[in-house]
């Protein structure tokens, strides 16, 4: 069922009202049974695979089953995402396991500046300058026509 | 049924959905609102961290010019979308979009460099990046921008209110959290709809388990389009829906396998039918003058393919990843570079696939699949409605006022740079139509646009507008009617009790209502069926369209007894309202546009062929009558502002 939760892993985040699956899932498909504090995917068939779920649980709870209606049973991928990486460990039906490790970004979590360092340029609300141009552009000025 | 309280958000900028256009929005809105003591707030269906279509992340960055000029950029888009296409809005975000990739670096995305440090090309305007935390990053920069008090994630919204006094400028919007029970009643002087596609208007080709694994996101559910069209906006070339080919079933990217690698592809057979299309004499002849010029479009590329699967039986077609890895790695020196360059090109491959399809690494895995030792098979989509891709469905915005020709200049604007048709209402990303190929960069380039213009709209009409309170109230007992409809009409029927874990959603049969799913299933069959979708191999006439016009009415009709059980149905409930939105103005664009002009995409069984003379100098816009729920059809021109010499490929 695309992806979900193992039982004895999930601690449903731990008595806050809203698990991290919850808040992260683009859509809205994970929910919390309260009364036994494990969540659950409640809409399996509409679920992307996106692995936000996976990737965000603290407890390692979440895992993909691939989509019983095309999917062979026995394989799985599983991430493991830190602050600057990601490794996969994509297992076979047959049994080949394979790892990969990609970086996923180089600076610090928080540190994403909306003007990307460039600064303010000099435009006003009147012309058609970003507010970053000409220097995000790293050109001399910005393109119009008869250019 | 829970009590429902209201809350009141007044602002004088709304962005309504924060994707990458979205957040383009935020990042540029959230200067110039500084700047101009302007409200800026933010509302999300989901969280904005992995919210859109880049939300799983992306191979790829497809849209950044480098060296190239807004003319190469515009020549290729022509050519790609069979001559239908706005030169203003194109060049506009082209002339910009370097800027953005630029800032994406900044905030932290890798960018694949090479050893002297620069970008690495996939094909001439696509960049290869490490894209997993893609839209966390950039919805980073967005939050920041915008601030944390300003953003309200979890709350769909569903109508645009018009002012009171002006039926032709919005002054509100109207949702629900789809966590607590409340109504949200937006008020402003102008707000940015960049809520994204459609996805499920057609049926897809997994319709069990696997219906969730569209190749574009499930939670797409054609907001854009319908926020702006019942507003009143006129809409452009809602018939444009795009169909990508990818690995079958698991919707995995093709891209750099057919620009990277370079592989090739074949019938059943081994027909090369791209070779044999274009060369003398072939199948691309019949579709002067883009079947005659490289790069093929798109819906051609499609086209070729689905001539070997439907008419000729030949199918499937085969991507030959073998022979392209072989291929690649023969010209390593020894041995030893051999394994290293396969290692290399086995990981960029996965990479592709784990930073934006993990079901493609599934199913390879799950099938034992190894690229390097036999070919895998493509397969062309079911129909998907998306402004940003291959695609151009949208509404009809006005361009940059510097980019026009006098005589365009009456045509494509009208005061503020992506403002639709109504005053204060603007739009991006895939809500804008006939501005394609901006994908995941010049979607965000598109939301900077429109956020510094709607800036400059609320500081140039600086009087809030008031919408009528009488129609508040009635929306606010219609978005909730179908929590009512269950809990009236639930006891009718009785609902076997298993010993289920947990309290799963179970399909009711109850003739007082329908759930939303079964409206969605009953959508996509219709739209299949009638209105060439997979399921017709897709063809349509005037015959199946006005079939599928009949079928839609009925369906509408029902709508109004959509039942939910909690708030995450009542979501679904809603979105089927947006995907019979877009699915009956689809329907009428295609009725109207009396020719083929996008084979592969779909094909009009009465008019087979491409005219040029009656249809290829015009754009085919709508505009609908909320209150009397009725379209208007007509035409506007296609004018191009630059002339192409050559077109520049991929």
């Amino acid at each position: 069922m695309p992806s979900f939760v193992i039982d004895e892993k999930c601690d449903g985040c731990k008595g806050g009202d809203k698990t991290a699956c919850m808040y992260i899932c683009p859509n809205d498909l994970m929910v919390l049974d309260a009364d036994r504090m494990k969540a659950y995917n409640s809409e399996p068939d509409m679920c992307w695979e996106c692995y936000n779920c996976v990737k965000i649980c603290p407890t390692q709870a979440i895992e993909v089953r691939g989509y019983a209606d095309f999917t062979p049973l026995g394989a799985s991928v599983v991430p493991m995402r830190g602050s600057e990486d990601i490794m996969w460990t994509v297992k076979f039906r047959g049994g080949t396991i394979k790892r990969f490790k990609f970086p996923i970004r180089t600076t610090p979590e928080g540190e994403a500046k909306p003007d990307g360092g460039f600064g303010v340029g000099s435009g006003t609300l009147s012309d058609q300058l970003l507010f970053t141009e000409p220097a995000s552009l790293k050109a001399d000025k910005l393109w119009t026509l008869g250019d | 049924m829970q009590e429902f309280k209201t809350v009141e958000v007044n602002t004088d900028l709304l962005i309504i959905g924060a994707g990458m256009a979205g957040c383009g929005a935020c990042v540029e809105g959230g200067h110039w609102a500084k700047e101009n003591n302007v409200k800026l707030t933010v509302v999300d269906k989901a969280a904005m961290e992995r919210s859109g279509a880049v939300g799983m992340g992306l191979s790829a960055i497809n849209q950044y010019q480098g060296e190239n000029t807004p003319v190469d950029y515009l020549s290729y888009v022509r050519q790609d979308l069979m001559g239908l296409c706005r030169d203003d809005l194109v060049m506009d975000i082209s002339r910009h979009v370097n800027g953005s990739v630029h800032m994406f670096e900044r905030f932290g995305l890798p960018i694949w460099l090479d050893a002297d440090g620069n970008y690495v090309h996939e094909g001439r305007w696509q960049l290869m990046i490490n894209g997993e935390s893609y839209k966390a990053i950039v919805a980073e920069a967005g939050k920041t921008a915008v601030g944390i008090d300003n953003i309200i994630e979890r709350v769909f919204v569903l109508r645009l209110l018009l002012d009171k006094n002006d039926k032709n400028k919005v002054a509100g919007a109207i949702g629900f959290s789809v966590r607590d029970p409340e109504i949200y009643v937006f008020k402003f002087k102008a707000c940015i709809v960049s809520s994204g596609g459609a996805v499920h208007v057609f049926r897809p080709r997994s319709t069990g388990e696997g219906l969730g694994r569209a190749w574009y996101p499930p939670w797409n559910a054609g907001s854009s389009s319908y926020l702006t069209t019942t507003a009143g906006a006129e809409m452009t070339s809602q018939e444009v829906v795009f169909i990508p080919a990818r690995f079958k079933d698991g919707y995995g990217p093709v891209g750099a396998w057919f620009l990277l690698f370079k592989a090739s592809a074949t019938s059943a057979t081994g027909f090369n039918y791209m070779a044999e299309g274009l060369a003398e004499g072939g199948e691309l002849h019949n579709w002067p003058p883009y079947g005659e010029v490289k790069p093929i479009p798109t819906c051609l590329r499609n086209h070729l393919m689905m001539i070997e699967c439907y008419r000729k039986g030949d199918g499937p077609i085969f991507i030959h990843t073998d022979k392209a890895i072989a291929k690649i790695a023969e010209q390593a020196p020894n041995e030893k570079a051999y394994k290293k360059e396969l290692k290399k090109l086995e990981a960029e491959a996965w990479e592709d696939f784990l930073d934006m399809t993990i079901s493609q690494a599934i199913l390879w895995a799950a099938k034992d699949v190894f690229p390097e030792e036999g070919p895998s098979e493509i397969m062309p989509s079911e129909p998907y409605f998306i402004g940003s891709h291959s695609g151009a469905s949208g509404a009809w915005v006005s361009g940059p006022e510097d980019i026009q020709t006098e005589e365009s200049k009456n045509e494509y604007f009208w005061g503020y740079n992506r403002m639709t048709t109504v005053k204060g209402l603007f739009a991006a990303g895939d809500g804008v139509g006939v501005s394609s190929h901006k994908f995941s960069s010049g979607s965000f380039t598109e939301g900077r646009i429109a956020a510094k213009a709607a800036v400059k709209f609320c500081v140039e009409n600086s009087e809030m507008p008031e919408f009528d309170q009488a129609e508040v109230d009635k929306f606010k007992e219609q978005i909730i009617l179908p929590l009512k409809y269950y809990e009236a009409h639930k006891n009718y029927t009785t609902l076997g009790t298993t010993s289920k874990k947990y309290d799963l959603p179970v399909e009711e049969v109850n003739p007082n209502y329908i759930t939303p799913k079964m409206a969605m299933f009953r959508l996509n069959k219709i739209m299949d069926e009638y209105v060439a979708g997979w399921g017709s191999q897709y063809n349509c006439s005037a015959v199946t369209l006005n079939i599928a016009l009949d079928l839609l009415k009925l369906l509408k009709e029902d709508l109004s007894k959509l039942a939910a059980r909690n708030l995450h149905e009542l979501m679904r409930c809603w979105e089927n309202v947006h995907r019979t939105q877009i699915a009956e103005a689809h329907t009428r664009h295609k009725l109207f546009r009396e020719e083929t002009r996008w084979p592969g995409y779909y094909y009009r069984s009465d008019f087979k062929k491409m005219d040029e003379k009656k249809w290829g100098k015009v754009f085919v816009n709508s505009v609908y009558d909320a209150e009397k729920d009725e379209f208007t059809m007509l035409t506007r021109p296609i004018l191009h502002l630059v002339d192409i010499k050559e077109v520049v490929g991929m």
